[in-house]
């Protein structure tokens, strides 16, 4: 135990510290980066994208537009004009493909704060606190819903932590860090991994997307699983794992199938096995069957067709 | 036994499942009204946070707006900011104040353009059609022309001018040789740009632009003004074929009724 | 649209930095004023803008005055104020007032290029002295000058002009009035004999139409504008017919609104006698009786440096009038016909036709009105006498309504630059340095040497900048105005002679101005309510004040400056022998004695200064020298016009007392009596009984009229600088803006300069109402934006640009081309194109 001091550290032994930490500095790359084409332009002048990512025009052609938000304002009673709608076909199209949840772990601002509070609360040995059902942020998502429905307004979106973190960061509008403290120490104190894990309704809404996305994680060589649980102890929806690594037994494939996995990739870091690596959700024969059965395509096909 | 337990134990799950279900959608629903309670107190826009053009009707634009900041990014003056939670206006959305900064009715309306949803009518085209709001002189006791300077700033900066805003002369009664210029909006041509707010050289502006509903009155549906009806009916009266018997009246008349018109 | 966010955020910044310099807190006075209502201690003053003269009273509480308001029973506005007399309270206090002397200096010492350095008075005069002093024994008088200002109170105009014309001999003194009235001056003094106006403000109740010629009264007199529309309101039959370039607020009331292509002013005008004359409507009782027919020398260039190709070009010179018949002026406007006004002028023939019948018709009192549209012209004399030429031929003159009326811009344009002779070529009281007896008469008054006063006028405005690059006048002094801004070409001409080597330039003034910054010696000055005053309106009305506070730190008033300066010159530095020998008396004392304790000037002694209510006023200048300066000034100028022997009568003055106790009086006063209109029997004692009107100013009591045909303007947009650009004010900044600005809610009324453009000029060349554009002419270019809405709407072809910003100097842009005659600068015409920025 003196020896594994932290999750990840054998495989820094193993394959050296950047390998144990590529998806987490991509992430970190792609949220910044992200973050930094909004604020070319208000800083610098230099206006690469406009707008944030409830709606934005990048170098003055493409546009995107958060269709979660564009789903409260259609129930609202507001059928947005093409420019809209363009943007969130392409992001819908996007997120269908790269995995719904990618959206959160590679783009939203209030990552670093909820894996910030995360870190925290296991370095101070917090209690995982408050830990209600995965399915209360599909609740809350109807919810969100009902209350566009019902007020036909934007409600959810005078309370949005996280666009009011975005909007903050990119407009310089005021109490972005009130918000982000708030959901900190919610985070911290009430609840591990609260917000992203239970609650938040736009984490639910690309969650739903990325049950049938493609690119997905996939336990390749989980024959070579040595159970050490690090993998478990840095994935922020642990629960997806299970039946990937563990499904051999059950005839279950090695692909992470659920939609709450955010294809965050830290369990291909910390994985002193190499048993993780990104995939296609259709390469999900039984490892035996892909390597011997002489049908692996028509299998594939068949479960890419699920 | 066993299927006993079985039925038993799924009959159990089954109530657990549909409690949890119970409890979950109750919970969704207070959470929709509270949210939606909160929606309605929150939506009500204070008076001095104009829309930019093209901003329909307040819930209707609350329903279109995404709050996505790109007519604030095109507006090339800074007029437009997104309100934060710390404004009473609806957090997210863009306004403008106009006596800290007003609209400067640009001839292409870059904000129009910018708005990927119509939340602002992308049929707004000329400027001059722009109804953010409507100027009303509301203290007449401050305002210095009415006492009979010439300041008139409001008048002058309108871009409208002369349409929108005139300045209606009368006859200055304490100084008997001077006139007083009334600075007069009119509602159907102002578009609410702030200018005037703006400029007004008062500690507190005498003249103020507020959201149209909150700027006009609305007279009875059951009442006409006559003038106005015979103008629109072609200066034809409603009631033609009248008659008016003469009156009498010596034949030469006296000074005093010379030009009378009975 | 080419404007980022970040150049406008950028643009905004530095703007609110700037104003932040220079700005007082918005509502400190109103705040103070709430609970201190009661001890403030009331006075009356006069406005410190424009030529209407308003008077107000001046509210004072622990040495600042902290509030003003309209004078109920001043009979000029009757309590009213414009928005900038509404803000006058916040005028001397703005934060960047100057306190101490600047001079810019490197390793402590006197450095053309260093930086400014506060130093004492002592300091600055010795340098000031030392450099005045090596051009005077250089070069001689004629490299020594001043410029001075229609804001100077009567008596440091007087001041002034004494020092330079006497003390120094040199007539190169001239006030910034040659911008803005020396044109009007020019068609006074030809066609009358006598300068300023035969009628009054109360034409504007008497007349039945008025017509407005280059003149936006709305904006830049707006409360006599006032008083037009109430009479234009309420008096049946009332027209008011406005003619100018470009379209502005006067037009809004305008029964006839006419644009006009610049310059054929002239053409219709001429046109406007030809009808008359055709329709025989002229007054020929009038014109037997009153007036002399004359034609003035044509084609006389326009004023500019005598290698331009316009110079040489012209074939005569100068104003010379040759006397004609009647009918050879009737044969010299046939030409104007209505097709030609029409043609060259580009109004339509309607309303040409229906003002020349409004001028014809015998039985309407017509009062017209001009200010820097007919001034500011390159044949601003000209066309001032062709519009009394028509009020002169229907007999419309010096009775109540019907009065050809010259407006002023500057409070003390008359009072002040015209009537104390601060003039290059004027003495006090309408003399001139020209005519001996003139001189003779002043160096009498004076008690000085015949010989003492230069015969050749000094140079003008214009020719000071020129003169100063070409390094021929070496020591300059500017006061209480801000020329580097104000003059035109500021790139060839203003600043290069400011900066060149060879001269030594000190401005006095409250503020850091362009003018102030450009100088080498910055004085410190007492502005406004911080010395005791007087200035004489548009009307010929006298106002005085008392000196209400005292001025912050060290700032001294311009006459303290110059009766201090005087001091440094001893009379032989500055005499020659065989004056000194006509008058040894004066041997060994200095200027400052020679012409101020000359037993006039130093007459009064201190008093104690009080108003009918006991209160008790300081008057620093009393106190500095030990008798009472402005009585003593006042009063030897009043010699000018009062003792027997007068060359020119008609300018008589009450005595200094009767000013404090009045509001204001209307010249000349003799007998106790106010002046409405002059040359009329009854209304004015110098008519002769029996004689109805007599024009007095001329030897035979006759008044000119003046052939003059349409000339071009000197420069005029053709393909490469496609559009006219005029140039003026607007209502909320008063000239330059270095007081206006200064108020943050007039900076907020109207914060930058825009140029004003035709909507399809602007669409012809791409731009975006708001879009940042460069102005650009041959001298230089000024980068502003375009407004195709608002106050003002000039025609295709024309653009409109005001001058008041400091950030914007439209003067970099415009000709120094000037009416040769009265040297007045055209501010309002030349060719300029407008491209992106």
């Amino acid at each position: 135990m003196s020896a594994k001091s932290y999750p990840g550290s054998d495989a820094v032994k193993a394959n050296g510290w950047f390998t144990a930490h590529k998806w987490l500095i991509a992430r970190r790359v792609s949220q910044f980066t992200i973050l930094g084409l909004f604020l070319t332009g208000p800083l610098f002048g230099l206006w690469i994208v406009k707008g944030n990512l409830t709606s934005s025009l990048t170098l003055d052609i493409l546009p995107l537009s958060d269709p979660f938000v564009l789903l409260q304002s259609l129930l609202a009673g507001h059928i947005a004009a093409d420019t809209a709608l363009i943007g969130a076909a392409i992001v819908l199209a996007f997120y269908a493909l790269v995995g719904g949840r990618v959206y959160c772990s590679f783009v939203c601002p209030m990552n670093f704060v909820t894996d910030a509070a995360r870190w925290l609360s296991k370095r101070l040995g917090l209690s995982k606190g408050w830990q209600p059902s995965r399915d209360t942020r599909l609740w809350i998502l109807g919810a969100v819903m009902l209350s566009a429905l019902g007020t036909g307004v934007l409600a959810w979106e005078l309370l949005n932590p996280v666009t009011i973190l975005h909007r903050a960061l990119v407009y310089g509008a005021g109490y972005g860090a009130t918000v982000a403290l708030a959901i900190f120490l919610f985070d911290l104190v009430v609840s591990r991994r609260g917000w992203c894990g239970y609650l938040c309704p736009m984490g639910a809404f690309y969650g739903l997307l990325g049950r049938a996305s493609v690119v997905r994680i996939s336990a390749v060589r989980r024959d070579d699983c040595n159970d050490c649980m690090d993998c478990f102890a840095v994935c922020p929806e642990p629960h997806v794992i299970t039946p990937a690594l563990r499904g051999a037994d059950t005839g279950t494939g090695p692909i992470v199938i659920s939609g709450d996995c955010t294809n965050c990739g830290r369990c291909i870091d910390v994985c002193a096995k190499n048993v993780f690596q990104f995939d296609m959700r259709f390469h999900n024969d039984l490892p035996n069957a892909s390597v011997s059965d002489e049908s692996a395509s028509a299998s594939t096909n068949r479960h890419a067709a699920e | 036994m066993g299927e006993q337990s079985s039925s038993h134990s799924s009959a159990q799950s089954r109530r657990r499942f549909l409690g949890n279900i119970a409890r979950a959608a109750g919970g969704a629903g207070a959470l929709a009204l509270v949210v939606g309670l909160f929606a309605r107190q929150a939506q009500t826009l204070p008076a001095q946070a104009l829309r930019p053009p093209g901003a329909g009707p307040e819930a209707d634009f609350l329903a279109a707006c995404i709050r996505c900041g790109l007519c604030v990014r095109d507006c090339p003056y800074p007029t437009l900011s997104l309100a934060d939670m710390s404004s009473d206006v609806p957090v997210g959305t863009p306004f403008f104040v106009a006596r800290k900064v007003p609209c400067e009715m640009c001839d292409d309306i870059p904000c129009v353009k910018a708005c990927p949803t119509a939340a602002l009518d992308p049929n707004l085209t000329n400027i001059d059609d722009a109804d953010m709001g409507l100027a009303v002189l509301v203290d007449e006791e401050t305002c210095l022309n009415f006492q009979g300077l010439r300041c008139d700033v409001c008048y002058r900066v309108c871009p409208v001018i002369d349409i929108a805003i005139t300045l209606e002369i009368s006859h200055n009664t304490r100084t008997k040789k001077h006139a007083v210029f009334i600075p007069t909006v009119h509602s159907d041509k102002c578009t609410g740009c702030g200018k005037c707010e703006r400029a007004c050289v008062l500690e507190t502006a005498a003249i103020r632009v507020f959201p149209r509903h909150l700027a006009k009155g609305r007279i009875g549906e059951h009442y006409r003004l006559g003038w106005e009806e015979k103008a629109k009916h072609g200066g034809e009266s409603l009631a033609p074929g009248l008659v008016d018997l003469p009156d009498r009246l010596p034949d030469q008349l006296p000074d005093a009724l010379k030009g009378w018109k009975p | 649209m080419s404007i980022t966010r970040r150049d406008f955020i950028k643009t905004q910044a530095a703007l609110a930095a700037a104003t932040a310099a220079g700005t007082t807190l918005a509502g400190t006075s109103v705040q103070a004023s709430s609970h201190i209502d009661d001890d403030i201690r009331w006075d009356k003053g006069a406005c410190r803008f424009c030529g209407t003269g308003c008077g107000v009273l001046v509210g004072t509480k622990d040495g600042r005055v902290v509030a003003t308001q309209g004078d109920p029973d001043a009979p000029v506005n009757k309590g009213l104020n414009c928005i900038k007399g509404y803000f006058l309270s916040k005028i001397m206090y703005g934060k960047d007032r100057l306190t101490m002397p600047l001079l810019r200096k490197k390793n402590g010492e006197f450095h053309k290029e260093g930086q400014f350095e506060e130093v004492s008075w002592d300091e600055a005069f010795d340098v000031m002295a030392t450099k005045w002093k090596e051009a005077l024994k250089k070069k001689g008088p004629t490299s020594v000058g001043m410029f001075g200002s229609g804001q100077w109170t009567v008596w440091e105009g007087y001041t002034a002009s004494k020092f330079m014309k006497a003390g120094l001999r040199s007539n190169n003194i001239d006030p910034n009035a040659r911008h803005c009235m020396a044109s009007a001056v020019g068609a006074f003094m030809r066609a009358f004999g006598i300068d300023e106006p035969m009628g009054c403000y109360d034409d504007l109740e008497h007349a039945d139409a008025f017509v407005l010629w280059g003149a936006n009264m709305a904006e830049m007199h707006p409360i006599l504008w006032s008083r037009l529309t109430d009479t234009r309101l309420t008096k049946p039959g009332c027209e008011v017919h406005v003619l100018s370039t470009f379209e502005h607020r006067s037009f809004e009331l305008a029964d006839n609104g006419m644009i006009f292509t610049p310059q054929t002013d002239l053409a219709i005008l001429n046109y406007i006698a030809n009808y008359i004359i055709e329709n025989k409507a002229y007054n020929e009782d009038f014109i037997g009786k009153h007036v002399n027919f004359t034609k003035t020398v044509t084609d006389i260039g326009y004023g500019l440096r005598p290698e331009h190709p316009l110079e040489k070009a012209k074939t005569g010179t100068g104003g010379k009038l040759t006397k004609i018949s009647f009918e050879d002026y009737a044969a010299s406007v046939a030409e104007y016909t209505l097709d030609k006004a029409h043609e060259l002028s580009g109004v339509p023939k309607d309303k040409l036709e229906r003002l020349a019948k409004l001028y014809a018709d015998p039985n309407k009192k017509i009062s017209s009105y001009w200010t820097m549209g007919f001034n500011q012209h390159t044949r601003g004399v000209w066309v001032n006498g062709l519009l009394y030429n028509v009020h002169l031929l229907m007999g419309k003159i010096s009775e109540p309504g019907n009065s050809p009326f010259s407006l002023t811009g500057q409070p003390s344009a008359c009072g002040t630059a015209r009537e104390v002779g601060t003039f290059a070529h004027r003495l006090p009281a309408d003399l001139v340095v020209m005519k001996e007896a003139h001189r003779d008469y002043a160096e009498k008054i004076w008690n000085l040497p015949k010989g003492t006063i230069p015969p050749k006028p000094g140079f003008h405005a214009v020719l000071q900048h020129r003169k100063l690059k070409d390094g021929v006048l070496n020591a300059y002094w500017v006061q209480c105005t801000n020329n580097m801004q104000a003059a035109p070409n500021m790139n060839e001409e203003g600043l290069p002679g400011y900066r060149n080597p060879e001269n030594f330039i000190a401005v006095s003034d409250p503020y850091p101005t362009v003018t102030a910054m450009a100088a080498d010696l910055i004085l410190p000055t007492a502005m406004w309510m911080e010395k005791e005053g007087a200035y004489g309106n548009a009307e010929r009305r006298t106002q005085f004040w008392r000196q209400q506070v005292d001025a912050p730190g060290e700032a001294q008033s311009d006459m303290w400056q110059v009766m201090e300066f005087a001091k440094r010159f001893k009379i032989e530095e500055v005499w020659p022998e065989e004056l000194l020998a006509q008058k040894p008396e004066h041997r060994g004392k200095t200027v400052y004695e020679v012409l101020y304790e000359n037993g006039q000037v130093n007459k009064f002694p201190v008093e104690t200064i009080t108003d009918n209510a006991g209160n008790v006023y300081n008057n620093s200048e009393s106190k500095h020298f030990g008798y009472y300066v402005q009585k003593g000034m006042f009063e030897e100028y009043r010699m000018f016009n009062s003792i027997p022997g007068v060359p020119k009568k008609g300018h008589e003055m009450a005595p200094f007392e009767t000013y404090h106790n009045a509001r204001g009086l209307r010249w000349p006063v003799i007998d106790g009596k106010e002046t409405l209109w002059r040359f009329r029997e009854g209304y004015d004692p110098h008519v002769e009984a029996g004689s109805e009107v007599q024009f007095y100013g001329k030897p035979d009591k006759k008044a000119n009229i003046i052939f003059a045909p349409y000339e071009p303007a000197a420069e005029s947009p053709d393909n490469e600088y496609d559009l006219w650009l005029s140039t003026g004010r607007v209502l909320e900044h008063w000239h330059s803006g270095s007081m206006t600005r200064r108020v943050p809610e007039l900076y907020r009324a109207y914060p930058d300069a825009k140029v004003y453009m035709h909507p399809e000029d602007a669409k012809a060349r791409g731009f975006k109402r708001g879009q940042e554009v460069m102005v650009q002419s041959r001298r230089g270019e000024v980068k502003t934006r375009v407004e195709t809405r608002g106050r003002n709407k000039p025609p295709m072809g024309l653009v409109y640009m005001p001058w008041f910003d400091a950030g914007q100097l439209v003067n970099k842009l415009t000709l120094d081309a000037t009416d040769p005659l009265s040297k007045e600068t055209d501010f309002k015409k030349c060719a300029v194109r407008v491209v992106r920025a």
